[in-house]
């Protein structure tokens, strides 16, 4: 366990530089930039990872990093996504509390690759603390000669400079977080063009999450192959898991990729108060919810969670549900999370999250009617796949699993005016 | 070039555009409100999903570029599913309000509602309500209607200038404001208006009092402006209702200004005119149209014979049709009287008998976008020409143009500016004369050109500043960062430089600067005709009196043809007086004017709504237009008053029976393009010769005019003067002067000027040049003396 991202976490005073460099800290990034190792190489290494985007979606973080124009006159950026603001993910205020140095001797090495002088930390705003702690691994990196011009004496200069949200849901959204650090409203951009050809002020930018980030230096250090090994085919590496709801011991682990769903419940103590399992979301509010008993079949990594449970690994925030849980509860608040959530920007969105919740909310409520379930669905379907961005997808999904795999529990509601759980 | 499909046709289309963009060429009809072909794209209505070979989900037509290969279905079962599910999206939570809205009949959600929603909705929740903005009083907003489209952000921002609309808040509170506690105040507003797609922003003269269907279309010519925008005016009922743009993509585009789009309020003024009416001691009394001309006949032949016909004075409004300043000057020749001018507010006429041809523009309005070097001298140019200035901004903005400007005053450009110049009317000689010493002294000049040695002398006098070297640099191609090797560059003369009081000079310098760089030289047109009344020679003929002579030698007989003196002239109190001396004054006008007090005679004539004729635009472009109203009561198209005046004055070739005719004398019978091409010209025959004056010790006037008082039509549209309210009854100095002169800012100051004084606000504006103090035209400062000139400002004691 703590094997990558957390690997200073069993050390005291885990987050100094001091420790970082106790295990090796910054030799990765000084090693290339003064061997002057060709960032095609380096690419490869994060290829051979296979590491792919911790940030929810998955996506190959070599094959984004390949897409960055190699020649470009003008300035390029890298930026990671501290923005962490989804119900159940809490990994990333971990990494930059215990371990900031990672992610920026990663972010270095990106930037190094990809040809970038400066890159920025998006940091959600609710973490007051660990922004500023972020801010003080920062001078201390630039003070240590780890940023700053002419680094290690070559010609390669870097430097991040911290940038904290106002707690927008939507600014996680890569290209919401681009408009936000330019001082705009924070709406998602219309996609094509991608961040690596138009993004941060116009330029190419690459845009990974946090855990992504503070991967690389292992990778580098150890090889793409070494951090393949630590997980499966499909799903190299580790991957911190955020747990929380109904089990004893809530928090973050991480474990290797491919881990049966069985063992990283029995790592968080179980289902609290001795309950029976009943449901998972496993990758963050905004993935499929997947009954008790298949998610028991699950192992941790893209394809099980894909194949077997239905669902999607995201960002690794597995809220746990015991048996007395109302789902119908549980999907009012999810419904009430991206109606309030939405930009407001794209009218599928806009307009049928609102929709969603007012519905979800009158059921609950114990108002509701007998075509409601499929008035549901059918939003849901009409939100899915015609928005600007992904929220609108994130909104639907919920809804359309929940129903699903609960549809008894809404339908009793439905016709008795309360819970069938909980009475 | 991309090969690609839709709905099964087959076409091969540019590199790069969009699914909708090709589409539209193909007049293959794709749903859509927040695309707009002038604005950015943002994609966010989704309303033009359409479906696309091998793609899951559908995509917006929008946003998505074509292909080589690309299939595209605008039609089918998908495409059409995923259209009728956004139009559901979009009425959940829209009042549905149509039979109240003033935009319906003509509203894009009414009629894609119609295609593509249903008759039974399946929402039945509480719906949003939106509270409405106070946004100026020229647009009413119900904003509980808006679909969150954002062209009104996405124009305002990017061809208005400045984003005074934004969208704020998340999710469906997202709503639609202005800054807290401002309105719109765009000089170009009207035009969100017209993007609106739903009725969330109407028009609030219009509001609520006609239907689209039932309003007559008529196209017209836009009357206020040099750029002859195509417009079209709405009428019910024998009244103008409102009016809006026509699109032309080579003049307006599809935008309007403000200015021509609400000025038809002031043609429904009660002020209007619609019986001649006689002078009998302090009384008006009405009388027939024969009496009334037979009466001003007389007089003018009862001046001819007592005085001669030299006692008389025509002045004619610049705005006037061709036809109108022809026939004038045909009976001012019949009679014998040379005095006839139309250039009613300038005040140097030094060049008179010295222009080789009629000054105009020097180009086509869209070349200015293309330019890379523009000097624009004595321009408040988003007062000016409103949808000019766009222009010049997009040359800044997407042609990289520099902009240097110089002028007595400051207005924010609403673009970046490379240099600007503010100083002192006499400042501006002086300046261009540095640029030109300093473009002279660059290797890159054009050497054939060799100055006059008169010039080349009063340049030795001169230093060259900073900035003039710096102008003169950038109008020979340096550059920031890269250097052009032949710029296109543009050197241009404003209305105000046109006002000045050394415009000559201003004239003269700006000539050889632009043939030095072998730039386009061009003069904006102060009003919607001034090319056209020069080609219609509206003008005296040579050794007679000009508009300001006239009034300065004070003439025993006047007649003012759409004039309002006080407002119109160069000196506000000169031609009161004139006026208020004269034996006799004929006014032909739109409206009751207390401006025309001393009149004798009253001849109702028709505004530009109610009149056929001819415009040329600054351009050149010749524009004839029919009456798109008929005149209101017994008021006649001026054409067809002077017509009859000739006539009774017993004149020649006054037997016209349509406007076409007086046109094709004015053209000679020849092409007006042909006529034009030969005529337009800005070449001096002689370069003038420059003096150098010492600075002046006193204090300057700078009577600048309003974007609302340009004329008499525009001064009388209630909405216009609600907007532009701030805008005058002010004296403005800079913080220094202020200061030394003992004054402060907020306070009534008095103001004189030629024996005439006002007690005006005293603002502070320090982007107004030292030495000068800014009295705008308007109601209670048209009675003081020159535009510019010396003035008073005192404290009140
Ligand atoms: C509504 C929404 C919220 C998101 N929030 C986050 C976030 O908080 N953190 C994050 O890393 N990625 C977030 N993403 C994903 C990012 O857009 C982007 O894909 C990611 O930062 C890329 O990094 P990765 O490839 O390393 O995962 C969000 C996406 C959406 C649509
Ligand atoms: S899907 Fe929602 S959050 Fe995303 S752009 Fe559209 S309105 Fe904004
Ligand atoms: S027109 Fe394409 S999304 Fe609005």
């Amino acid at each position: 366990m703590n094997e990558v991202c957390f690997r200073t976490r069993h050390l005291p005073n885990p987050a100094s530089l001091e420790t970082y460099r106790s295990i090796g800290g910054y030799e990765t990034l000084k090693r290339l930039v003064t061997e002057k190792v060709p960032a095609a190489e380096i690419i490869n290494q994060v290829k051979l990872s296979g590491l792919r985007g911790r940030g929810g979606a998955g996506f190959p973080t070599g094959l984004k990093w390949s897409f960055m124009p190699r020649y470009y006159d003008g300035p390029k950026y890298v930026i990671c996504n501290t923005d962490e603001g989804e119900p159940g993910t809490f990994k990333d205020r971990d990494i930059i509390r215990y371990n900031p140095h990672q992610v920026i001797e990663g972010m270095a090495i990106a930037a190094y690759a990809m040809g970038a002088r400066v890159g920025y930390n998006y940091i959600h705003g609710e973490i007051w603390a660990e922004y500023l702690a972020f801010e003080r691994a920062l001078d201390e990196a630039r003070a240590a000669g780890f940023l700053g011009e002419h680094l290690f004496g070559t010609d390669f200069s870097f430097d991040i400079y911290a940038h904290h949200g106002y707690g927008a849901y939507i600014c996680g959204e890569e290209t919401a977080l681009i408009e936000s650090i330019e001082g705009k409203k924070g709406q998602p951009r219309f996609k094509p063009p991608f961040p690596a050809s138009y993004g941060l002020y116009g330029r190419p930018t690459n845009v990974n999450n946090t855990e992504s980030y503070a991967s690389i230096p292992y990778i580098l250090q150890y090889g793409g192959q070494a951090f393949q090994d630590l997980g499966v085919p499909g799903s190299g590496g580790t991957k911190i898991f955020s747990v929380s709801g109904h089990v004893e011991k809530p928090g973050n682990y991480e474990i290797g990729m491919g881990t049966p769903f069985p063992k990283l419940l029995e790592l968080a103590g179980g289902v609290w108060k001795g309950r029976k399992l009943k449901a998972v979301i496993p990758g963050g509010s905004s993935t499929a919810v997947v009954p008790g008993e298949i998610m028991m079949q699950c192992t941790m990594d893209y394809d099980s969670i894909a194949k077997v449970g239905g669902s999607s690994l995201g960002a690794g925030s597995v809220i746990v549900m015991d048996e007395t849980t109302d789902m119908v509860q549980v999907l009012n608040r999810l419904s009430y999370f991206y109606y309030e959530e939405s930009c407001g920007q794209c009218t599928p969105c806009r307009e049928g999250t609102g929709w969603l919740w007012r519905v979800v909310r009158r059921i609950a409520q114990g108002k509701g009617r007998p075509e409601d379930l499929d008035l549901l669905l059918d939003v849901s379907n009409n939100i899915s796949g015609r928005t600007i961005c992904a929220l609108g997808d994130a909104a639907a999904t919920p809804v359309i699993s929940f129903i699903k795999h609960f549809r008894p529990e809404f339908e009793y509601y439905i016709q008795h005016g309360r819970s069938m759980v909980t009475g | 070039m991309p090969q690609i499909e839709i709905d099964g046709i087959p076409v091969e289309v540019e590199h790069g555009i969009s699914i909708i963009e090709a589409a539209d060429k193909l007049g293959i009809p794709i749903p859509r409100f927040c695309y707009h072909k002038k604005l950015s794209v943002a994609a966010n209505c989704r309303m033009c999903l359409v479906q696309v070979e091998k793609f899951a989900k559908p995509l917006p037509a929008c946003a998505t570029p074509v292909s080589d290969g690309m299939k595209i279905f605008t039609r089918s079962k998908a495409a059409v599913e995923a259209q009728k599910s956004v139009m559901e999206f979009l009425l959940i939570n829209h009042p549905l309000d149509c039979p109240i809205c003033d935009q319906g009949g003509e509203c894009d959600l009414q009629d894609l509602a119609v295609a593509y929603g249903s008759t039974k909705s399946r929402y039945t929740e509480e719906k949003r309500v939106v509270v409405n903005k106070n946004i100026g009083p020229l647009i009413a907003t119900d904003m509980t209607r808006c679909i969150q489209c954002t062209r009104c952000v996405r124009f305002l921002k990017e061809v208005g200038g400045l984003m005074e609309l934004g969208m704020i808040n998340r999710t469906e509170h997202a709503e639609i404001t202005a800054y807290i506690g401002k309105s719109v105040e765009s000089e170009l507003s009207g035009n969100i208006i017209d993007l609106c797609p739903v009725g969330a922003l109407t028009s609030k003269p219009f509001r609520y009092s006609a239907r689209g269907w039932e309003l007559e279309r008529r196209p017209a010519i836009a009357p206020h402006d040099g750029l002859g925008s195509h417009i079209e005016v709405h009428v019910k009922n024998g009244r103008v209702m409102r009016v809006v743009p026509r699109e032309k993509e080579s003049i307006n585009e599809c935008w309007l200004s403000d200015r021509d789009r609400f000025s038809y309020e002031g043609v429904n003024s009660p002020d209007r005119l619609t019986k001649p009416l006689l002078r009998r001691g302090d009384q008006w009394v009405e009388t027939d149209w024969q009496s009334a001309l037979e009466f001003a006949a007389s007089r003018i032949k009862d001046t001819i014979a007592r005085h001669g016909p030299d006692q008389i004075g025509m002045l004619i409004s610049p705005h006037s049709t061709m036809e109108e300043g022809f026939l004038l000057k045909k009976i001012a020749k019949g009679i014998g009287c040379g005095n006839i001018d139309h250039r009613l507010r300038r005040s140097d006429y030094r060049l008179d008998g010295n222009f080789q041809g009629t000054p105009w523009l020097g180009c086509n309005l869209t070349d200015i976008n293309q330019l890379d070097r523009i000097l624009l001298i004595g321009s408040i140019l988003r007062n000016e020409h409103p949808l000019l200035a766009h222009r010049f901004r997009c040359a800044v903005k997407y042609n990289e143009a520099e902009l240097s400007l110089i002028n007595p005053l400051g207005q924010d450009f609403l673009a970046p500016v490379a240099h600007k110049v503010i100083t002192s009317p006499d400042g501006m000689v002086e300046m261009l004369l540095q640029v030109l010493k300093a473009v002279s002294t660059l290797e890159r000049r054009l050497l054939c050109l060799c100055l006059p040695p008169a010039l080349t002398r009063v340049m030795e006098t001169v230093e060259v500043s900073e900035t003039a070297r710096a102008i003169a640099a950038s109008l020979a191609g340096y550059g920031k960062t890269y250097d052009l090797i032949s710029p296109r560059v543009g050197v241009f003369l404003g209305n105000l430089a046109q006002h000045h009081p050394r415009y000559a000079e201003l004239y003269t310098l700006a000539e050889a600067i632009a043939s030095l760089n072998g730039a386009v030289f061009g003069v904006l047109s102060e009003t919607n005709n001034r090319v056209g009344l020069n080609l219609a020679r509206a003008m005296p003929r040579r050794g007679a009196l000009n508009a300001r002579t006239m009034l300065e030698q004070p003439r025993k007989t006047y007649v003012l043809f759409n004039v309002e003196p006080e407002f119109d002239c160069h000196n506000g109190k000169m031609a009161a007086d004139a006026m208020a001396a004269a034996e006799c004054v004929i006014a032909l006008t739109s409206y009751k004017s207390e401006a025309l007090r001393d009149a004798d005679v009253l001849l109702p004539i028709a505004p530009f709504t109610e009149t056929s004729g001819t415009y040329t635009s600054m351009e050149g472009r010749v524009q004839s237009f029919a009456a798109a109203n008929r005149p209101l009561g017994e008021c006649r198209p001026g054409w067809k008053v002077l017509r009859v005046l000739g006539n009774l004055l017993g004149l020649e070739g006054f037997d016209y029976e349509s406007s076409e005719q007086v046109k094709d004398e004015v053209f000679e019978g020849e092409a007006p393009s042909k006529v034009v091409w030969n005529r337009l010209n800005n070449n001096l025959r002689v370069l003038f010769d420059i003096e150098i004056r010492p600075p002046s010790m006193k204090l300057q006037r700078i009577g600048d005019i309003p974007l609302y008082q340009t004329d008499g039509t525009v001064r009388r549209a209630p909405s216009l003067q609600a907007a532009g309210k701030n805008c005058i009854g002010y004296v403005s100095m800079n913080g220094k002067d202020i200061q030394s002169a003992g004054l402060k800012p907020g306070t009534l100051v008095r103001v004189s000027q030629g024996g005439e004084s006002v007690e005006l606000p005293l603002r502070q504006d320090d982007r107004l040049a030292s030495g000068c103090a800014r009295v705008p035209l308007g109601p209670s400062t048209a009675r003081l003396g020159d535009l510019f000139g010396e003035i008073r400002v005192e404290a009140i004691r």
